[in-house]
This record gives structure tokens, sequence and C-alpha cells, in this order.
């Protein structure tokens, strides 16, 4: 295991080694220490390795993430697995707003809360909070599933395309075309999928969470949806 | 007996106010109960580089031989960050449009056109396709508030990267794609239903704020590991604080859009009454980079409504670094073409005048997904067009700057302008011709 201590080495030359590594590296596991909340920790990875990084980051740590596991023991900053493309990012503690923002693909678990727009404009992630997500969460959500055991803030999926949105506590409150969806036999086999791969296997039980999605009028332009918009 | 002259009656009078146009769509309001949706840019007339005019040489400034002594072009962007700025053989870049907007066709003429006069092309709100890639020798990728088709292979395959906050034909407005124009694939590349009328996020998901957006580029230089420049581009708004906030963020460049800037689709009533001409718009920008110290260290590149030679000049006079141009590449290509008006005219609109770019009903095959309608642009040539364009829009710049004694088109300046009105004095910040007065500059006025 390679060990990077930022407080001795840059971010710069952190985030070019890790851009160096070929797919068929035998430098799987790196270990980061000191990370002392510094900004764009691990974006950019392109390659099957496991970096843990022990303590708190700031912005977009594990950004456009391929591929790689992360984990984080600590808490993230803004916009954490921002746009990630595959892989997986763990954060062990609490994440701020913009978690898991624009993703594409890949896994996303909080273990604690995650802080207002929780995958906003999500393109195919998906994100598992153990704890709450606050206000204007999957906003624009266009793919990928967002599963949350706590409580959702206001405006829920808020001009939501596709996505799929699970909350097994309360719902502060819905946004524009967002409603309550039933909660089917293929959706809760989706759900235990994700529950499995946030390692709650058993623990939870699928049928106790509700689903919400887009009611699709807000998808044209329509003169009787003007107070919608 | 009554006199005959009781029964003549006035003439017909049209309110200037209420005029034919706003009547019109008074009308088309109450009909519709929605607003109106268009492409091109403001059509309103503005103050513009026409109210310019350049003082030439004379027995106080020696000119240059037209055709014998070198006027140089070449403009270098991003050296402020980037491992590898990027050289343009011209000053004068084809502005972003996405595929999406634009049909396959149109976006490979536009970068076969660039490429062939060392310029660089742009991506837009859809992300990069192969074939832009393939034809754009010097390609710009633009990450935009939705992030549709974002991803970090692309942010690398690009030559520069351009954060774009805003829009000359709607500042503080995000992207509109109706569903005429969502197909399958551009559905697919942005992650949406099929046929969806599409509404764009006006502010960026993950980042709120100039502090933010400054770590923000920081994410996106790490990703690429500092490679290639990064460009802000902003609507013309308030562009002296804009610019200032840009480039403190860590801009390389700043593209600077006026409201004459052309857009796929937007509110009529944005596109007309929202940011400010791109003539007031850059003065205030030059300023900011010369009170930070940073003019011509982070280039500023200058859009909306430049048709000439004599626009690039103008706006290089002004203190711009390059221009960029879309709404006349897309006329350069065959848009507004006169020998489709019959076609137009069925639309309900007239060669010059089309501007239901949204519709997806173009009869040139440019801002379309109509398969049928996209045949009937041949990119190779359409390309051949666009590099005739630039190399006139080039040519012209160059006649001007040697004009003025220049040799290079950089060293334009506004000693070398004049203004014909005292609205183009104040907002160009140069003399009323014939006079030494710049209203609110000296005598205070």
């Amino acid at each position: 295991m390679r060990t990077v201590d930022l407080s001795q080495t840059s971010l710069r030359e952190l985030n070019a080694e890790l851009h160096r590594l070929q797919r068929t590296t035998n430098e799987t596991h790196w270990r980061i220490v000191n990370p002392r909340g510094q900004h764009a920790i691990g974006v950019g990875i392109d390659a099957p390795i496991v970096v843990e990084i022990e303590g708190h980051v700031g912005y977009y740590c594990a950004g456009m993430n391929k591929e790689a596991t992360i984990v984080l023991n600590g808490n993230a900053g803004p916009g954490v697995a921002e746009n990630m493309m595959s892989g997986r990012v763990h954060v062990k503690g609490d994440a701020s707003q913009g978690a898991g923002a624009t993703g594409c693909g890949g896994l996303l678990i909080v273990d604690g809360n995650a802080s207002a727009r929780c995958g906003i404009s999500m393109k195919g992630i998906d994100i598992v909070v153990k704890g709450s997500v606050g206000h204007l969460s999957a906003f624009m959500a266009q793919a990928g599933n967002l599963v949350v055991l706590g409580d959702a803030g206001d405006a829920l999926g808020d001009s939501i395309y596709e996505a799929c949105l699970f909350v097994q506590g309360n719902v502060a409150s819905l946004g524009a075309d967002c409603v309550e969806k039933p909660l089917e036999g293929r959706h809760k086999i989706d759900l235990a999928r994700l529950l499995e791969a946030a390692g709650l296997n058993g623990t939870v039980d699928p049928a106790s969470f509700r689903r919400y999605g887009s009611a699709r009028k807000l998808y044209h332009f329509h003169i009787d949806n003007l107070g919608s918009y | 007996m009554e006199s005959p002259d009781r029964w003549i009656h006035t003439p017909p009078r049209m309110s200037a106010t209420f005029d034919a146009f706003s009547i019109a769509e008074i009308r088309r309001a109450a009909a519709t109960g929605i607003y109106d949706i268009r492409g091109f840019g403001a059509k309103r007339k503005l103050p513009h580089f026409d109210d310019l005019l350049f003082l030439g040489a004379s027995v106080s400034r020696y000119s240059l031989e037209g055709y014998r002594e070198r006027c140089g072009t070449d403009v270098i962007i991003g050296a402020r960050f980037a491992k590898k700025p990027i050289t343009l053989r011209i000053p004068i870049t084809i502005a972003g449009m996405s595929f999406g907007s634009l049909s396959a066709p149109a976006k490979e003429a536009l970068g076969r056109g660039a490429t062939a006069m060392g310029t660089s092309t742009t991506t837009g709100d859809g992300g990069m396709t192969p074939e832009e890639r393939e034809h754009s020798h010097i390609l710009v990728y633009q990450v935009l508030p939705s992030r549709y088709g974002m991803n970090p292979d692309d942010l690398r395959k690009a030559d520069a990267i351009e954060v774009v906050i805003g829009q000359g034909a709607k500042p503080g407005g995000g992207g509109m794609l109706l569903g005429h124009k969502i197909s399958r694939r551009v559905a697919e590349m942005r992650t949406l239903p099929e046929g969806i009328d599409q509404r764009s996020a006006c502010r960026h998901p993950d980042w709120t704020g100039p502090d933010d957006l400054e770590i923000k580029l920081i994410e996106l230089r790490e990703i690429i590991d500092w490679e290639k420049p990064i460009y802000v581009k902003i609507g013309a708004s308030r562009p002296y604080y804009d610019v200032a906030l840009a480039v403190k963020a860590g801009a390389d460049a700043v593209v600077l859009d006026g409201m004459q800037g052309g857009t796929a689709a937007t509110q009529e009533v944005f596109i007309e009454h929202v940011g400010i001409p791109t003539l007031a718009a850059i003065p205030p920008a030059v300023q900011a980079l010369q009170d930070l110290g940073m003019h011509r260290k982070v280039q500023l590149i200058v859009s909306g409504g430049v048709r000439s030679g004599a626009d690039v000049a103008k706006c290089l006079a002004l203190g711009a670094d390059a221009v960029s141009i879309g709404t006349a590449a897309l006329v350069a290509i065959g848009d507004n073409d006169p020998r489709y008006d019959d076609d137009y005219r069925k639309l309900g609109s007239m060669a010059g005048a089309y501007d239901d770019w949204h519709e997806g009903r173009d009869p040139a095959g440019i801002t379309t997904q109509d398969r049928a309608l996209a045949r009937r642009l041949d990119p190779v040539a359409a390309g051949r067009k666009l590099a005739n364009y630039l190399a006139v829009l080039t040519l012209e710049t160059q006649t001007i700057a040697r004009a003025c004694g220049k040799s290079h088109v950089h060293n334009l300046e506004p000693e070398d302008l004049v203004a014909l009105t005292i609205e183009a004095a104040a907002m160009g910040r140069v003399p009323l011709a014939g006079t030494n007065w710049i209203p609110g500059v000296n005598g205070g006025l």
C-alpha cells in the first residue's frame, strides 16, 4: 500500500501520480493522510484502485471518478463525487451540499447526512444516504437512484426527470412535478440491490420506503402548467 | 348644404408605441398564452460598432504598405496557468453552439472551416461529438450548468475548457431546446427522455458565487493536470465586476458575450431586454483587466454582433484579444440563404429574417435534427465557405490595422477610434468624431 502525506506532498503531485496509473497498475491501494480539508483530492482518477483518505476534505473530493473505490474516513465538503462516471465513493462521515451532483454512474454512499442539493442533476449515479438529505435534493435529477434512510428536506425532486427517489423517513415537501409513486416489486428489488451494495443487506426492509418520481407534466410547455414554472 | 370637406378623413395613423410588431405580439400572446421563443440575437437597433470609425494614418501617423509589410494576426490564449496554451492563427474563433441546436453536418462544417483557418471552434450545451472532435483541430469544451454529456475523457480530449456562466442573449438564463430537436441521439447524449422540451439550469449545480468558482476551476485544472487553458464565459451585464471576479477566480481567458449574441432558443423578451450591447460591455471589461494589471495576460474574447473585419478591428482596438462569431458563422455556411426563400415563406418567415431555429425545421439543414433537412447541408462545401469568410474577416482586419500603422492587429488601440454618436462615444469611451469629447470621461457630462 502506498501512503501519501498531504502535509508533505502537494495536491498537484498527488493527483498527477494518480492520473498516471494504468488500468493494469500494481499500485492498487493508496492511503492519503493529512488531507486537512484540501479541495479536489483524488479528482479525475481513471483506474480500478482503492484510495483511502484519513480525515476531512474540502470541495469536490473524488470528482469525475472512474473505476476507483474511494473511502473517506471523515466529512466531505461540497460536491463530493461530482460528475462521477463509475466506481464507488464511500463517505464515512457527513457530506456537504451537492453530493453526487450530475453523477453519471457508480455508487456514492454517505454514512451520515448529506446537505442541500444532494444528487442535483444526477444522470445515472446511485446515491445511498444513511442519514437525511437537505432541501432541493435531486433537483432536475435525470437518471439514477437516490436512497435516503432518514428524512428529505423541502422541494425534493423539483423539476425531476426520470430518476427514482426512495425515502424511508419524512419528506418536508415535494418540488414541482415530483409525486409519490407506488413502490412495486421491481423497485423493491432495485432497493435491495442498492442497500446491499451500501452494506445494509438484511438490516433495512425495502418495503419501508416510499418512492417518488416525475409526474411528467412539465416535460412540455403548456399554459395550464404556468403555476409550476 | 353640408360642406363636402366635413367627410374627409385623416389618413390611418399607426402608433409609434403600439407599432405593427407590438400589436401582432399582443395578439399572438392572447391567442397562445405563452411567450414567444425564437433563435438569433437581439434584432432591435442598438448602439454598435457601426457607430465607430477608424481615423487611419496621415501626417502624424505612419501607415503600413498593404501588400508588403507584415501585419500579424496570431493570438496565444491561456499562458497564465496552462502548460499548453493554444495558438490561433487569426483573432476570430467560433462560438459555442451545441450539437442538438445544430445538425451534425453544421457542426462538422464549423470544425472544417475553423481548422482550415487555424482557429478554434467550441462545443455547446450537449457535449462533444466524435465528429466534432475529428474535424476541429482546436476544440474548446464547454462546462455548462446542465453538464449534459459532461465527462472527464472529453475534458481531456479538449484543447481548452470554457466554463459558461452566461451568454449575451440571456444573461441569467439557462439553455432551452424544444422537443422537435430532442432526437434519440440528442436525448441519449443529454440523458433526457426523447422529445421533451428541455430546460437547462441557469446556475451551476455544484458551486455558488466567485469564491466557489475559484475552487471549481482548481478542480478542473487538477483533472486535466493543469495542461489546458480555462476560459470563463459571461453574458454582458456587469462586465467590470464579472471580469474582475473571473480573473480573481483564476481564468486564463474571459469570453464576453454582448446582447447581440445569438441563441438557439430563448424567450424574445429575454433576448431583447436583458443584458447590454457589446459595444458598451468592452470598455468596462478592459478597464477591469487593466486595473488588475492583467490586460493581455488574461485574454479577452468578445462576441455578439461581429459581422465584418471592421467589427473585428474595432473590438481589438477597444482592447479585446480576439473575437468570437456564432450567428455570422451560421450565415456563412448557409443559414438564411435566399435560395431557400420559398421554404422560409412556407414557415411564415423569409430569407434574412428566419429565426425560428428552435422549431427544428430549418430549410438550410443547419438548426435542425431532421435527417432529410440536415442532408441538404454539405459539410465540406459549407466548411469551405466558412474558411473563405474567416479569411475575408482577417484580411479586412489587417487592412484597417495597416491603415492605422499597426504591424500586428493587437496594436490597434482606442486612440485609433472616434464615434459617430454621443451614445457610442460614451459607451466606447472614445471621442465624438471631430471633437476631443468623451462623454462621462472628460468634460464630466
